[in-house]
């Protein structure tokens, strides 16, 4: 597949935003500034920014408690989500989401979600949506490899494929659900589970790659686009940090010599020397670039920091359309 | 107007809203077959409007037996412009998509901040009273009382099911119908034009002024037998039906109660924590000064439902229990006096 230089570039953009976004939010974790945990998607940059990049400006997402990375990647605007992550009026679902339940609907994005697997039916109505009304929009359903396991998917990649719906089923495989292995609770390959419901199972052995990821999912978009139903994509890949930040565990449930292995294969690096390498573009240009984005994250955290806590009546907004009561 | 049954009334109320609204679908297990009568004439009867050829395939969807996708994916579709009409047949098949819809129907439109919105109707059927054992006889509206997000409407006659399922499709905050099997072939003249019910607004089947009694679901009807019968020995029995759990018109009760000083609840669902637990807490906590007697529950007891005939009616409300709970509030006053 040929892609413009500029999409490539925005690639690394995105994949640069996501890294610093969640270095910070890591940092301000640790030191209480924000409230809770987050969990960061560093490490799997690629793989996350690969499947937004694949989808359509109009197109839908959902995704999981690993959340900043899937709005960020569609090019969600960063002061929000952070200052949804400190909890204030101006985040954007007001502070009453936090960092796993973000969504920003500008985007399509339909929605984070605390529930391991639980955001997958939505997407699937969400395309659903897009079928009986024609617009030609397709959704993309983020979950784990934890997630892999919950029937809610089955139930979900049927349905899809029975009424040949137009959406993505994207496993971010990145070996653990929290600590545990995904070989000893998971039988067989998931990729292969999709010849069951009666779709192509894609697997993305090198989920560090950004290019690899998005040749893998801009075909599966493109054939749900054409009408020709769902797909599942698993891309492989592996989370940095820990499951959650702050979380500290007795036990070393990943092997060093795997997760060093894995740490060198870093997807930003990867990428940033692939861009060199193909004369797209040059180191000072990327050093630049770097040094924006890491700006636009010092400016989101200072958009943060500048806004109020929302007003103490705002728990007892949103429940239902209002006014609530009588006449509705 | 004309003579329509409970799900002739919920029928009618499901073609207006197909034919007003494009966004409109109905999607559940047999609906395409119309299997309960809600589907217009289905094939055989092809003439009074089978919905898969008036509408198409497209818009009335056979689903799998998968609950949790056919109550996500309408969460779904509701957030992304359609106005899906889930037909879950039996309410005790709720449970199989609780995630849903406690984790994401109730939450999604808090949780964003008013972003979503879930125009989405969940219709299902409570088949207590038909021997149908413990899986299939469940009334578990009050359960989803307790999950803040969710509207709740309990119809007891034809033409409050007509109206509020209008109501319920047009709005756009997700609405649980719960639809007792024995009121099914209940009949009543009813408006066939179009008209709404609001949410939250009770309907005060008599006036009365010795005692309140308030009727959910088929407890409406068991108060009214009462109350005609408790007329004959003098009492005079006000009849209230909330048809709206969520919203509650506590309002309309507890005006009730100020005035006659004494509240039964017939209400067919467990008695811990059922709707009539609620309401009873409501009236105590508000209308104390008013009250002549302590509040009656008349509800199903907390055992599950057995299938066996010969036991499973003594369980639920009835005229008779009605009319013992309220002699027992009309003997406190005796007693007090």
């Amino acid at each position: 597949m040929t892609r413009p230089n500029d999409l490539l570039i925005e690639m690394q953009t995105r994949m640069l935003r996501i890294r610093k976004f969640d270095e910070r939010a890591s940092k301000m974790v640790k030191r209480g500034e924000i409230p809770g945990t987050v969990h960061t998607s560093i490490g799997q940059e690629a793989q996350v920014v690969g499947a937004c990049m694949a989808l359509a400006e109009g197109d839908y997402m959902t995704g999981n408690h690993r959340s900043h990375g899937h709005p960020i990647g569609k090019g969600a605007a960063l002061g929000p989500l952070m200052a949804e992550l400190t909890g204030k009026a101006t985040g954007v679902c007001g502070g009453k989401g936090g960092s796993m339940h973000l969504a920003d609907f500008k985007v399509g994005s339909l929605g984070e979600s605390g529930i391991v697997g639980s955001s997958i039916p939505i997407a699937t109505g969400a395309a659903l949506s897009s079928k009986v009304l024609g617009t030609g929009r397709v959704a993309l359903a983020f979950f784990g490899d934890g997630a892999a396991n919950q029937g809610c998917l089955y139930e979900a990649m049927n349905l899809a494929s029975v009424w040949g719906l137009p959406i993505v089923f994207l496993c971010e495989n990145n070996q653990y659900a929290l600590s545990t292995p995904a070989h000893t609770v998971t039988a067989g390959v998931i990729a292969e589970r999709a010849p069951g419901f009666a779709m192509p199972g894609i697997r993305v052995e090198d989920g560090q790659d950004v290019l690899k990821v998005h040749d893998a999912v801009k075909t599966a978009v493109d054939r749900a686009r054409a009408g020709k139903g769902p797909s599942l994509v698993e891309v492989v890949t592996y989370r940095f940090n820990e499951h959650s930040e702050g979380l500290r565990l007795g036990t070393d449930y990943r092997n060093p010599a795997e997760k060093e292995a894995w740490m060198k294969r870093d997807p930003v690096k990867l990428f940033r020397a692939y861009l060199t390498d193909n004369g797209i573009t040059d180191s000072a240009a990327l050093d630049a670039l770097e040094a924006e984005v890491t700006a636009e994250v010092e400016a989101a955290v200072q958009f943060a920091a500048d806004s109020d806590y929302p007003d103490s009546s705002v728990a007892f907004k949103h429940l239902y359309t209002e006014p609530f009561g009588a006449n509705l | 107007m004309t003579v329509m049954s409970y799900l002739g009334a919920i029928g009618a109320a499901q073609r207006e809203a197909m034919e007003t609204d494009p966004r409109v679908i109905i999607m559940g297990e047999d609906v395409e077959a119309n299997v309960y009568g809600t589907m217009g004439g289905g094939k055989s009867r092809a003439d009074k409007g089978d919905f898969l050829q008036l509408f198409g395939a497209s818009r009335i969807r056979n689903t799998p037996i998968s609950e949790e996708i056919m109550v996500g994916a309408a969460a779904g579709a509701a957030m992304t412009g359609l106005r899906p009409i889930v037909d879950l047949s039996y309410s005790s098949f709720l449970y199989m998509a609780m995630d849903q819809f406690v984790n994401q129907v109730a939450k999604n439109r808090y949780m964003f901040g008013g972003q979503a919105s879930l125009p989405v109707v969940f219709r299902s059927a409570m088949f207590f009273g038909l021997n149908t054992g413990a899986h299939h006889s469940d009334r578990p509206y009050p359960m989803f009382m307790n999950v803040p997000g969710l509207k709740i409407m309990v119809p007891a006659t034809p033409s409050d099911a007509k109206g509020l399922l209008r109501t319920a499709v047009d709005m756009d905050d997700p609405v649980l119908s719960f639809e007792a099997c024995i009121l099914w072939g209940l009949k009543e003249e009813v408006d066939e034009q179009e008209y709404r019910i609001p949410f939250g607004v009770a309907r005060t089947h008599r006036e009365g002024t010795d005692v309140t009694i308030v009727g959910i679901s088929t407890g409406v009807h068991a108060a009214l037998q009462a109350a005609q019968k408790l007329e004959a020995e003098g009492i005079s029995a006000a009849v209230i039906d909330p048809r709206t759990l969520v919203p509650l018109d506590s309002e309309t009760i507890l005006r009730s109660v100020a005035r006659t000083g004494r509240l039964v609840i017939v209400d067919p669902a467990h008695t811990t924590c059922s709707a009539a637990a609620e309401i009873s807490a409501i009236v105590a906590e508000q209308a104390f000064d008013c009250l002549k007697a302590p509040i009656m529950r008349v509800t199903t007891p907390d055992t599950q439902i057995p299938f066996s005939p010969a036991i499973e009616k003594q369980l639920y409300p009835d005229a008779a229990k009605t009319i013992a709970a309220v002699r027992k509030t009309m003997d406190a006053r005796a007693r007090a006096a």
